[in-house]
């Protein structure tokens, strides 16, 4: 190395290094450039989109869903409310051992079955670290007892309360209020689900289904701030959750209950009126079921049980039951044959026990052999002679026939909010002619105008005849909504009625023709319903039985003794009433299936509610429904 | 130009700095900065005051350690520097023998009062040797010359990849490499090793560690694996993007206190600084990394012999390298490579050890000897 020490220039070296640091400095100059351009690119140019993850990164948003309103009876009592559950969830990542091997030890304390594992695999799946999943949805005082006794042993497993539905009146109004249930597949096809995040029920049935979009609410949020493990630090921003719409129905609730009682042990179905608005007092269809089995998903034993049952509790006879209304629709006959002015009132015509059509020697029989002999119209509604009526529709028509009965509604779904109303079928030449191909025939119009053959109506459409004919043709669309509840203010806000299109008459007399004719129903000592219903009456009472054939009977072959035909086979009892005469306050239809006479089995039935209804607004007066639903929860137990 | 001579007692605070051989503008930087990182530490580690005590003792070492190498003569440095290089390839031997694992790489002497990672003192002993090596030659060095610098930087250079440590070798042929850059290496041999070592870069390639193959991976497509390889360069993107033009504040960062940005408060310290101070924040720094690189290298051209030149220049740009590779690698311009934020990651040989670079700095810049004219 030695031999390398030649003198050394300095000055040459001193401007060698000026350089290289002079070059340095440039290579220097140009990596500040490009590192401050990257941090430009990032911090301003980028600015907006890096924010954005920042803010995601770190926040999260939880749904906050929102709570159900609840449904009130007209007097407040509780028809459907929320009440608190316990919920049994785990968050995996706190379990310090197996989650399999917590749950088995859980299942010493709280029962937890196969379906609930798989269910809770199931759910675990879909659910976000750090956040709790459901194990069991609703825990009995008991289960919770238990646990809380034990939870030490259970790092990560926690009990969450909650709100779930529960029915006060079961059974009795389960087909008015009907449930809800688990949201579907097929649900989350229809709703918006962005206000169903978090939501894990829907309304299935009943009111819960027709006013779900009021009684839901809207969901609200809060974001949470996170750590880069998802675990929740604190509450960075809420926005509350609306509450649901709490709905206050038409229904009396006792009314209802009495109503579901007089059925007694038959099937069938009733529907109560109010005639000056349509208000839906009770409906019922017999059997009910227990619509709480439904909120936290029916069991399949239970549902199979539900659907194998020969009564067939889930069928709304009241709404979707379509009946040959049978005599009960006379009246409606009689009014349409005397607006179209084909027959006179008082005018007695000849009774046998059967007439035959012209170049047919078939016989239409009266339900009564030896006839009726010689009657008016107001005797042929009381006695309820077929023959009479069989002459009228002669003279009436088939297209008559067809322009009445739908005037009343009959044929067409009355429009009451509540889902999966049948229409029944009020037959006419162009109705046969698209459904069955065939011409309309003469004979059938002798039967449809007694309310058989093809002819058929819900009782809702019954009770909506007689509150027609209560009315005077000025009746209201039936409906179960009376008011919404805001659930924040509490003030009520009464829904309007609504008219259903009137019946104008050309002689407003004939309404009173048949009105007085039904009274005499019950009234006159021949009427066929005196002996059952018109005993004692408080109140003048119209109204006017029917019996509707079973398919399969020969026509009008009634048998004498009830006992001996296969229940299956036998008649539906019918009748329609309305009362106060002058001042109707209710209006009903009652449908008892295979029950026989109409008169002699639906008669007192409709006799009973009528007089339960009427001696309630007797007995104690009650003020207007907005100062009774005031303070609510505190009259539960009262009705009750 | 200081007119104090040597003797003189002080009369001014300039002055008495001199008499004590600090020199006042890096003085006052490395404060700065010094102070500037118990802040960022505060907020990156969490408000945890222990790891800022720590910082403060370290610093506070290290401020002591910088004035006592100042006092040293120059021609010290150059004369024992080959020794202190020597002791470091032992320590490093040393440290390959019987080292302390951590995270997975051997990197630890534990002296039993101390840890501490024997490469930092490559670090300073690397640069040293080859400008006391050049000292006496005649310059531009010629190709044997290179070699042998070659040679004095390669040796530990491979001690360390055994660790290994990549980021802390590069800084060491860096250093070296900077040496001989001020020393007149020929452009075209520069061209030349430039260009050998891109042919080599498939045999280092096949040579990495899977960690670190994964690393460079990450760095040519960070968005292939967010939430594994990719995640800090992701995250810490974020944390800078995020900053804006003012940042979010001290202490209001969220990338770092919430935990998505891994390594806050050492080698991602960076992200931590420009996700609460913004555009401004960044370029106060980048003033004040580029103010002490800028003095370093006036001290250089100040100098009075060819070793202090070498070596104040070499110093220096490491100085710079360090900074400008730290802040590259965690605004995603460079591949991830364990490199702290120079003066400001929590770290104390890393603190120690390139405030002793500035302590013989100083010594280069007080001692020389006054023309009076």
């Amino acid at each position: 190395m030695s031999g390398d020490d030649a003198i050394k220039n300095h000055g040459a070296e001193r401007r060698l290094f000026l350089r290289r640091t002079i070059a340095a400095g440039v290579i220097l100059l140009v990596l500040v450039g490009l590192l401050l351009a990257r941090i430009y690119y990032l911090q301003v140019a980028k600015h907006g989109y890096y924010e954005t993850r920042s803010q995601d990164n770190r926040m999260r948003v939880e749904v906050v869903p929102p709570v159900r309103g609840l449904i009130y009876s007209r007097h407040g009592q509780l028809l459907a409310n929320n009440q608190p559950a316990y919920q049994l969830e785990i968050v995996p990542e706190q379990v310090a051992e197996s989650v399999k091997s917590t749950l088995d030890r859980l299942d010493e304390i709280v029962t937890i079955t196969e379906a609930d594992r798989s269910r809770f695999q199931a759910r675990l799946r879909q659910t976000p670290s750090f956040r709790g999943t459901p194990i069991k949805l609703s825990l009995t005082q008991r289960e919770v007892a238990r646990f809380e006794v034990n939870r030490e042993q259970f790092p990560g497993v926690n009990i969450r309360a909650g709100l779930t539905r529960h029915y006060p009146m079961g059974r009795y109004a389960a087909h008015v209020v009907g449930y809800v249930g688990g949201i579907t597949e097929r649900d989350l096809s229809t709703i918006d689900r962005k206000r169903y995040r978090g939501a894990s029920h829907i309304g299935k049935a009943g009111v819960e289904l027709s006013y779900e979009s009021a009684l839901h609410g809207y969901p609200g949020s809060r974001v949470i701030e996170t750590n880069a493990s998802g675990r929740a630090l604190r509450q960075l921003d809420e926005s509350p959750a609306e509450a649901g719409q709490s709905l206050v129905l038409t229904l009396d609730a006792r009314l209802q209950r009495a109503a579901y009682d007089a059925l007694g042990d038959k099937d069938g179905a009733i529907v109560a009126l109010d005639p000056e608005d349509g208000g839906v007092l009770a409906l019922v269809s017999k059997p009910g079921y227990n619509s709480d089995l439904f909120v936290d998903g029916i069991s399949h034993k239970n549902y199979a049980r539900l659907l194998n049952n020969p009564h067939k509790p889930l069928y709304n006879r009241a709404l979707q039951g379509q009946y040959p209304p049978g005599s009960t629709i006379k009246p409606v006959m009689a009014i349409g044959a005397l607006e179209a002015g084909v027959i006179d009132p008082d005018k007695r015509v000849w009774c046998p026990g059967y007439i035959t059509l012209p170049g047919s020697d078939h016989h239409y029989r009266d339900w009564k052999r030896s006839g009726h002999g010689w009657i008016n119209l107001t005797q042929a509604i009381e006695r309820s002679s077929d023959v009479y009526f069989y002459k009228l529709g002669m003279k009436l028509g088939i297209d008559n026939i067809h322009r009445y009965g739908t005037l009343f509604g009959l044929g067409h779904k009355t429009g009451i909010d509540l889902p999966r109303e049948n229409a029944g079928i009020m037959p006419s030449r162009e109705w046969k002619h698209g459904h069955r191909s065939q011409p309309w025939y003469p004979g059938e119009t002798l039967i449809t105008v007694i309310g058989q053959g093809y002819m058929t109506a819900t009782p809702l459409q019954l009770a909506v005849v007689a509150s027609q004919i209560a009315e005077r043709g000025h009746a209201y669309e039936p409906h179960v909504l009376k008011a919404r509840r805001d659930p924040q203010t509490g003030a009520t806000t009464p829904v309007a009625p609504e008219a259903l299109s009137p019946i104008q008459l050309t002689d407003e007399r004939h309404w009173k023709t048949v009105i007085n004719a039904m009274k005499g129903v019950i009234n006159d000592p021949r009427g066929t319903a005196h002996h059952y219903v018109g005993m004692n009456l408080k109140y003048p009472i119209a109204g006017k039985s029917g019996s509707a054939q079973v398919a399969g009977l020969p026509q009008n072959e009634v048998a004498p003794d009830l006992s001996s035909i296969p229940y299956q086979l036998r008649e539906h009892a019918l009748f329609i009433a309305f009362a106060p005469i002058e001042d109707p306050k209710i209006a009903v239809a009652v449908v008892v299936e295979h029950g026989g006479g109409g008169s002699s089995v639906a008669g007192p039935i409709a006799r009973e509610v009528i007089d339960s209804y009427l001696d309630s607004l007797q007995g104690e007066p009650r003020g207007p429904i907005t100062a009774k639903t005031e303070g609510v929860p505190r009259r539960v137990a009262a009705d009750s | 130009m200081s007119s104090t001579t040597e003797h003189d007692t002080p009369t001014t605070l300039s002055g008495w700095l001199t008499y004590r051989r600090i020199d006042l503008p890096l003085a006052v930087a490395l404060v700065c900065c010094g102070l500037l990182s118990l802040f960022v530490l505060y907020s990156a580690s969490g408000r945890s005051q222990a790891i800022v005590i720590d910082q403060a003792i370290r610093l506070g070492i290290g401020l002591v350690g910088m004035i006592t190498l100042a006092q040293v003569p120059p021609h010290w440095y150059r004369l024992g520097a080959p020794w202190a290089y020597g002791l470091s390839i032992l320590l490093l031997v040393g440290v390959l023998v019987l080292g302390d694992a951590a995270m997975g790489a051997k990197r630890w002497l534990d002296l039993g009062v101390v840890r501490f990672q024997p490469s930092e003192i490559t670090k300073l002993a690397v640069p040293l040797t080859v400008a006391a090596y050049f000292h006496h030659r005649t310059l531009p060095p010629r190709l044997h010359e290179v070699l042998v610098a070659g040679l004095i930087m390669g040796i530990p250079v491979a001690l360390i990849v055994q660790q290994p440590d990549l980021g802390t070798a590069l800084l060491i042929v860096a250093g070296g490499s900077f040496t001989l850059f001020f020393a007149g290496l020929r452009w075209r041999i520069i061209l030349l090793l430039i260009a050998v070592g891109a042919a080599a870069l498939p045999l280092i390639w096949f040579n990495l560690h899977d960690y670190q193959q994964q690393r460079v991976l990450t760095f040519l497509n960070p968005a292939s694996d967010p939430l594994g390889a990719g995640y800090h360069i992701t995250q810490s993107k974020i944390a800078i993007g995020s900053g804006g033009l003012f940042g979010k504040g001290w202490l209001n960062g969220t990338q770092a206190h919430l935990n998505f940005l891994p390594e806050s408060d050492t080698d991602f310290i960076f992200a931590v600084y420009a996700e609460e101070t913004g555009l401004f924040g960044v370029l106060g720094l980048v003033a004040l990394y580029g103010f002490m690189v800028v003095r370093g290298l006036f001290i250089a051209l100040a100098s009075q012999d060819t070793f202090q030149r070498l070596a104040a220049a070499s110093l220096s740009l490491t100085f710079f390298f360090y900074a400008f590779v730290n802040m590259g690698m965690v605004a995603g311009l460079l591949p991830v490579v364990g490199v702290p934020l120079p003066l400001i990651s929590f770290g104390g040989t890393s603190m120690v050890m390139l405030l002793a670079s500035f302590g013989v700095l100083m010594s280069i810049h007080t001692h020389r000897k006054m023309l009076v004219t």
